[in-house]
C-alpha cells in the first residue's frame, strides 16, 4: 500500500517538474479519427464473418427443428411416396464408421505422433512423414474414398462399413498425428529431465509423463478430427454406399447421415426434404457437442 | 547396493574426523562435441556431507554435477574421459545401465519441475516406478514431511504440483526426488529461482536431508555455500589455450576455503573480485 502512494506522489511530482499539457480528449483529430475508422471496420468485418455461420444455424433450426422428433431420430427412411419416416439407421451408421475411423487413427497416429516428436524428430523418415501429413490435410476427401474403394471395396467385393471407417481413418490421420505432436512438443523439455533424473528409461519417460502431460492437447486434435470425419460424405459414397436398414453386419453397405442428406434434399418429394433438414441438424448437433468436448477437455490443464 | 563393495577412504587434512567418500570423481576430459568444457579434476565426495561446487559461470559446475548421475549421457554430443567411482564401481563402466545410477542419485534442477499431476502423484512417482510394494501414502507423507512441506499441503495431496508456489514446488522436487531414499542427492543451484524465505527454508532443509543423504550442490552464491557446504570445490575458467575450460582450482573445507584459501585465484574468488 504504502508503495503504490509514494509512487503516485512521485509521478504527480514529475508531472509538476514539466510543462503542464493539455491531457483532454481530441475527438476529431485525424489520429482519433483514423483509429475509430478502422475499429469500426473490423467490427463490422467479424459482424459478417459471423453471419454464414449463424445463418446457416438458423436454418436448420428453423427448416430441421420442426421435423425432429423421435420417429425421425428411430425410424428407417420412408420410400418415395411414404409418409413418415426417419433416419434412426443413418446416425447409428455415422457413429459405427466414425468410430472405426477412430479406433484406426488415434493409435496409429498416436504411435507416429511420439516417433515424431520425440525419438526421432530430425530423421528423414520424420521429416518425410510430417510433410507428408501436413500434405494429406489438405488432401480432396474424394480421393481418400477412391483409394479405399480400389484397395478394400474391390478385394472384399461389397461396400461396407469398414470400407467406410477405413476412408474417414485416412482422412483423421493427419489431423490426429500433427495435434499429438504439437501436444507432446509442448510437454516442458524440464519435465522430461526430472523423468530422466527419477531413473526412467525413455520409454518410461514418453509412457508416464509425456503423453498424460500432452494428453489434453491429443484429445483436442482427436476430437476435432472426429467432428470433421462426421460430417465427411465424399468418401462414403465409394466404400459404405447407402443402405435402408439397420446396420447388421460390417461388411455390408451401411447407412450415414451425410449420403442421407446427399440423397434426401436432390428429391421432388417434401418429406424427404423435410428428413433431409432435420438430419443436417442432427448432424451439425454432434459435430457441434464434439467440438465443445475437444475444448473442455484441451482446457483442463492440469 | 546392498553390495557395498570397498569405500574408499580419504585422507582429509583439513578435518579431524575422515568419512567414508562415497563417490570419487575423476574428470580426466569432458567434451561436448570438439569443445573441451572441463580437465582434470578429482573430487571426492564424503557419506553424509554437503559438497559445495561454486565459481564462476561457465566454468563447468553443471556439467562436472550432471556427470555425477550420468545425465549428461542425454546430450548426444557430450562426452566423458575418466573415471566416477561410486561405492567402488565405475559408473562409466561399460556394463553399468545410467537408467539404474539415475535411480541411485537423485537429481534437483535449477527450475523447480514438478510434473504435471497431483502433488501426491507426483511424489510417488519414483515409487510407482520402481515398482514399491508397501504402503504409499506412508511413504508419500514421510518424503514430503522430509522435505519440510507436508504441512503446508497435507489438505491438498490432490491438487496439481503446478498449483503451488516456486519455493513449494522445489520443495515437492525434493520430496519426489527423496521418496524412493537415494542414496545421494545432486542439486544445480536450487534456490536460484526461488525468493529469500522459500531459499532459507531449502537450506535448512538441506542441512536436515544431510543425516540421510550425501548432497552434492552447485551454487552461484557464496554465502548460500558458506552456510550449507561442509566442503567446497572452487571450479574456474581456463583461457589460457584459447579456449574456455574449467577445472577444479581448489577443494577443501569450506571455512579454509572462505578464510585461508590456498590458491590466489580462490582468494579473488571469495573476496569477490571476479565473478
Ligand atoms: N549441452 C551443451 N552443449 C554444448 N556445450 C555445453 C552444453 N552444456 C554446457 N556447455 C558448455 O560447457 C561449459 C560449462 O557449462 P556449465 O557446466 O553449464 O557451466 P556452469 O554450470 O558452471 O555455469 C560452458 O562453456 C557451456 O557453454
Ligand atoms: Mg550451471
Amino acid at each position: 500500500m504504502n508503495d503504490s502512494h509514494l509512487s503516485a506522489e512521485s509521478i504527480l511530482q514529475a508531472v509538476a517538474g514539466d510543462a503542464p499539457r493539455n491531457l483532454q480528449r481530441a475527438p476529431l483529430e485525424i489520429r482519433t479519427l483514423k483509429s475509430g475508422a478502422l475499429t469500426a471496420l473490423t467490427w463490422v468485418m467479424a459482424v459478417l464473418a459471423s453471419i454464414p455461420l449463424f445463418s446457416v444455424i438458423y436454418m436448420l433450426l428453423v427448416e430441421g427443428g420442426s421435423r425432429l422428433d423421435w420417429e425421425a431420430l428411430t425410424a428407417l427412411p420412408p420410400s418415395a411416396f411414404e409418409a413418415g419416416g426417419g433416419f434412426g439407421n443413418a446416425i447409428i451408421g455415422t457413429l459405427v464408421m466414425v468410430g472405426i475411423a477412430t479406433l484406426i487413427s488415434v493409435p496409429i497416429g498416436i504411435l507416429a505422433s511420439v516417433y515424431l516428436a520425440i525419438l526421432d524428430p530430425n530423421s528423414k523418415l520424420a521429416q518425410t512423414a510430417r510433410f507428408l501429413a501436413k500434405v494429406l490435410t489438405g488432401f480432396p476427401s474424394i480421393l481418400a474414398g477412391v483409394f479405399v474403394y480400389a484397395t478394400m471395396v474391390v478385394t472384399m467385393k461389397s461396400y461396407s462399413a469398414l470400407a467406410g471407417g477405413m476412408a474417414l481413418a485416412v482422412l483423421m490421420l493427419p489431423t490426429v498425428i500433427l495435434a499429438a505432436e504439437q501436444a507432446m512438443m509442448m510437454v516442458p523439455k524440464k519435465m522430461k529431465d526430472a523423468a530422466f533424473g527419477m531413473g526412467c528409461t525413455r520409454t518410461q519417460v514418453i509412457w508416464n509423463v509425456v503423453l498424460p502431460t500432452g494428453m489434453p492437447g491429443i484429445l483436442t486434435g482427436v476430437m476435432l478430427a472426429v467432428a470433421g470425419a462426421a460430417g465427411e460424405s465424399a468418401p462414403l459414397l465409394f466404400t459404405a454406399l447407402f443402405s435402408n436398414y439397420y446396420l447388421s453386419s460390417l461388411t455390408e453397405p451401411t447407412a450415414s447421415l451425410s449420403i442421407l442428406i446427399f440423397n434426401f434434399s436432390g428429391m421432388p418429394y417434401d418429406n424427404q426434404i423435410e428428413l433431409a433438414w432435420a438430419a443436417s441438424l442432427v448432424l451439425v448437433l454432434i459435430v457441434l457437442v464434439l467440438n465443445v468436448v475437444a475444448r473442455f477437455v484441451g482446457r483442463q490443464k492440469f | 547396493m546392498n553390495a557395498i563393495a570397498e569405500t574408499v577412504m580419504l585422507d582429509s587434512a583439513s578435518t579431524s574426523v575422515t568419512n567414508a567418500v562415497v563417490m570419487d570423481c575423476r574428470i580426466e576430459k569432458i567434451f561436448y562435441g570438439d569443445f573441451l568444457a572441463v580437465r582434470d579434476s578429482r573430487v571426492p565426495i564424503k557419506k553424509n556431507k554437503i559438497i559445495g561446487f561454486i565459481g564462476p559461470s561457465g566454468c563447468g559446475k553443471s556439467t562436472v554435477l550432471r556427470s555425477l548421475n550420468r545425465m549428461n549421457d542425454l546430450i548426444p554430443i557430450f562426452r566423458f574421459e575418466g573415471k566416477v567411482t561410486y561405492h567402488g564401481q565405475d559408473i562409466y563402466d561399460r556394463k553399468v545401465d545410467p537408467v539404474v545410477v539415475r535411480r541411485y542419485i537423485g537429481m534437483v534442477f535449477q527450475q523447480p519441475n514438478p510434473f504435471s499431476m497431483s502433488i501426491f502423484d507426483n511424489v510417488a512417482f519414483g515409487l510407482r516406478l520402481n515398482r514399491f510394494k508397501g504402503d504409499l501414502s506412508e511413504r508419500v507423507e514421510q518424503a514430503l514431511r522430509g522435505a519440510a512441506l507436508w504441512n503446508e499441503v497435507k489438505d491438498k495431496l490432490k491438487n496439481s504440483g503446478l498449483s503451488l508456489s516456486g519455493g513449494q514446488q522445489q520443495r515437492l522436487c525434493i520430496a519426489r526426488a527423496i521418496a524412493t531414499e537415494p542414496d545421494m542427492l545432486l542439486m544445480d543451484e536450487p534456490c536460484s529461482a526461488l525468493d529469500p524465505i522459500a531459499t532459507r527454508k531449502v537450506e535448512e532443509l538441506m542441512l536436515e536431508l544431510k543425516e540421510k543423504y550425501t548432497i552434492a550442490i552447485v551454487t552461484h552464491n557464496m554465502q548460500q555455500a558458506m552456510r550449507v557446504a561442509d566442503t567446497t570445490a572452487f571450479f574456474a575458467v581456463d583461457i589460457s589455450q584459447g579456449s574456455r575450460t574449467g577445472y577444479l582450482v581448489e577443494m577443501g573445507a569450506t571455512r579454509q576455503i572462505f578464510e585461508q584459501p590456498q590458491q590466489q585465484l580462490t582468494r579473488e574468488y571469495v573476496r569477490g573480485e571476479f565473478s
